[in-house]
């Protein structure tokens, strides 16, 4: 690969681009929204007090960030070996199933009990689920694309049938388990905080959001810290250059697919066990993908993540908010909003940057002469 | 005879069903040939057939023609095509990503753009048939309807809609333009060796272009064949995949226009059988869950994907953007 660009300082890199980006994807969405024939400027009015106003709807916000950390990480980590896990939803979905299978299992034990085992669960399935379209990929060179892709729609028919007819209760016509003991629930971080005058109304935020942050801090390790994630990130930059070094690609390529996939299970503990408190068809409602444009927006670091989930949390409580006020913009706006941050963060990624290096030499010139 | 007569009788039905599911798959695998042997990859063929499907119905009901629901078909997946070919082409971005863009984008806007405009929960109205793309009849040419020769003839090749006849048309058009044309020498060309179609002073990017807009008026033959002539209107996510299964029956044609006719076919069969199977049991099995069903297509794009049938090697520039050397 060629560089086609100029080089330009840490500060453009990793600021000014990004937010350049960003800003042209939220114009875009704003078209959108002046198009429906709504005023864009009132609707972000509506969505930020909807979603950082009150304390409830930062409980709100916190609660779909959880999600986004993990399916966010969860793609990071794949994209820092040159995977993109378009796979994330099946892989929440099928660790939703684990999570289940144990509360069910041990249904009344303690919560803080089942927990490390729930973690466990959601992780193993979530991995397993990964790990198809990862073996395929690494020994017959399957398109991983389009194998996790696929692998969505078949967890979410395997998800229809289980619910149905296997897990589904007898006498109820809808498709889900039963409802999980008290004890067995994850508490509410406002059974906590609103004694303490914090009134967090109805928010379902749970003790999952430390779990998220705690596995941003552990993907940054592996990363950065350990001699896998050297080999991960190197079979991710050059795959020739780490057959030379005595790195095993394809193992590689498996590995890091599995923790990929732990990640994006691990989501599934947030819903499953802290807010519905039973498995139900879709519960992963698209935070799957959302990782993708999180991943992307975070430049696949933790911190970055952590930033765009936030952002996301925001723009998916504030979208609720929003529906509810303005029913023309519905939840699909979000969808939108998502695929221009994945177009200018990420196809278009380089857009400004031959304008940005043209403008800095200018004014560096300018600077000499003076 | 009777046995055959009452073979035919079972299977016509199911055939000329699986022809019809077969036209969609059809056109978006040639779509994906058409940019992948330029050296484009396009994962968003599932958001351009979504987008135009939306557009077509749309167009179809607001001008009471399937032939106006063609024009906005194709005229918005074009549109999409030419926003992949900038991130992709001009930008040299990466083109998996703007590909998953590009079908978030589709998934979204339709959804969004129906509720707004018709409030029916992202449908476009219902189109009456004058709107629609409807089976031609071409009489039963003196054959007794019953006998299997007529069945064959009435159930299995006619009574089409005039966008399958273009669907198998467009398969030996692709195969002559791509491979006994200049240009298409040119277009595989630049998909293998762009270097050395630019050394000849053609110029890459204009040879790309063109074929990502071939790709969109494809895919949007596709989309239009799925909102106005399979079914009467768009319904959200009516494409369900096919984008991915025509990729990977590309894979599977290992990029030629003739081969993937069988695996196209084989795609729409497996879908009349299973639509005919729902509900009756199997011998010796029993009653197979309706999910078994509609997994199989998934689970066989998975399968044909593992290329435990056959290595395919894609054209050797396909993905890469090309930046001429200084």
């Amino acid at each position: 690969m060629s560089a086609p660009h100029r080089d330009l300082p840490p500060l453009v890199d990793y600021v000014v681009v990004p937010f350049l980006n960003l800003a042209v994807a939220f114009l875009v969405a704003g078209l959108v929204v002046l198009a429906i024939g709504e005023n864009p400027l009132q609707a972000v009015a509506i969505m930020l007090h909807g979603a950082l106003g009150y304390p409830e709807g930062i409980g709100f916000t916190l609660y779909y960030t959880t999600g986004f950390v993990f399916t966010g990480l969860s793609v990071a980590v794949a994209f820092h070996a040159g995977l993109f896990n378009t796979g994330a939803e099946g892989q929440a979905t099928l660790g939703g199933l684990g999570v289940a299978l144990l509360c069910l299992t041990f249904d009344g034990a303690p919560w803080w009990l089942v927990l490390p085992f729930a973690l466990a669960a959601s992780a193993l399935f979530g991995a397993a689920w990964a790990f198809v379209p990862a073996w395929l990929q690494a020994r017959r060179g399957s398109h991983i694309v389009i194998t996790t892709i696929m692998f969505n729609y078949l967890a979410a028919t395997l998800m229809v049938w289980l619910l149905v007819e296997v897990l589904g209760q007898p006498g109820s016509m809808s498709p889900e388990t039963k409802t999980f003991e008290e004890a067995t629930r994850l508490p509410f971080l406002r059974d906590f905080l609103t004694p303490l005058g914090i009134d967090l109304g109805q928010s379902p935020v749970n003790p999952m959001v430390f779990v998220a942050l705690a596995a941003a801090v552990f993907v940054w390790l592996l990363i950065w810290r350990t001699r896998f994630g050297f080999e991960l990130r190197t079979v991710g930059q050059n795959p020739t250059a780490a057959v030379y070094a005595g790195i095993d690609p394809g193992g590689i390529v498996i590995a890091a697919m599995l923790i990929s996939g732990g990640l994006s299970g691990l989501m599934a503990v947030n819903e499953v066990m802290g807010v519905q408190h039973r498995l139900l068809l879709e519960f992963v409602a698209g935070a799957g993908f959302v990782g993708i444009a999180v991943a992307l927006m975070g430049r696949s670091h933790p911190f970055g993540v952590v930033l765009s989930a936030a952002l996301f949390g925001i723009l998916y409580q504030g979208g609720a908010e929003l529906a509810f006020e303005k029913p023309a913009i519905s939840r699909d706006m979000i969808v939108v909003i998502q695929a221009l941050v994945i177009l200018f963060a990420g196809a278009l990624e380089h857009m400004f940057r031959p304008a940005l290096g043209r403008l800095l030499a200018r004014t560096e010139t300018a600077g000499g002469r003076t | 005879m009777s046995d055959l007569a009452s073979f035919v009788d079972l299977l016509a039905p199911v055939a000329g069903s699986g022809l019809r599911l077969s036209v969609p798959l059809l056109f978006a695998r040639l779509a994906g040939l058409w940019s992948e042997r330029s050296g484009v990859v396009d994962i968003g063929l599932e958001g351009k057939m979504l987008a135009a499907a939306f557009a077509s119905g749309a167009g179809a009901a607001a001008f009471h023609s399937p032939w106006a629901g063609l024009v906005a078909g194709i005229v918005v997946s074009v549109a999409l095509a030419l926003v992949h070919g900038f991130a992709a082409i001009t930008q040299r971005g990466n083109q998996i990503v703007s590909g998953v863009a590009i079908n978030f984008l589709a998934a979204g806007l339709t959804v969004l753009l129906g509720q707004v405009w018709y409030g029916q929960g992202g449908r476009t109205p219902q189109l009456a048939n004058p709107e629609r793309f409807l089976g031609l009849d071409f009489g039963t040419l003196g054959l007794d309807p019953h006998s299997p020769l007529g069945r064959i003839w009435g159930d299995v090749i006619s009574g089409h809609n005039v966008l399958t006849w273009c669907a198998f048309l467009a398969v030996p058009i692709t195969w002559w333009v791509l491979w006994r044309t200049r240009f298409g020498l040119r277009l595989r060309a630049v998909g293998d060796n762009p270097h050395a179609v630019d050394t000849a002073g053609v110029s890459v990017a204009a040879l790309r272009y063109r074929a990502v807009i071939v790709c969109g008026v494809l895919t949007g033959f596709a989309g239009t064949y799925l909102a106005v002539a399979q079914s009467a209107g768009f319904v959200r996510d009516m494409t369900a995949g096919k984008g991915f299964i025509a990729l990977a029956a590309l894979v599977f044609a290992k990029w030629k226009p003739l081969n993937a006719l069988g695996a196209c076919l084989l795609f729409g069969m497996l879908d009349a059988v299973a639509i005919r199977l729902q509900g009756t049991p199997l011998p010796g099995v029993g009653e197979v869950p309706v999910q078994v069903f509609q997994a199989l297509p998934y689970a066989l794009t998975v399968v044909l994907l593992a290329g435990f049938i056959g290595r395919s090697i894609p054209p050797k520039a396909s993905g890469i953007p090309y930046t001429k050397d200084r």
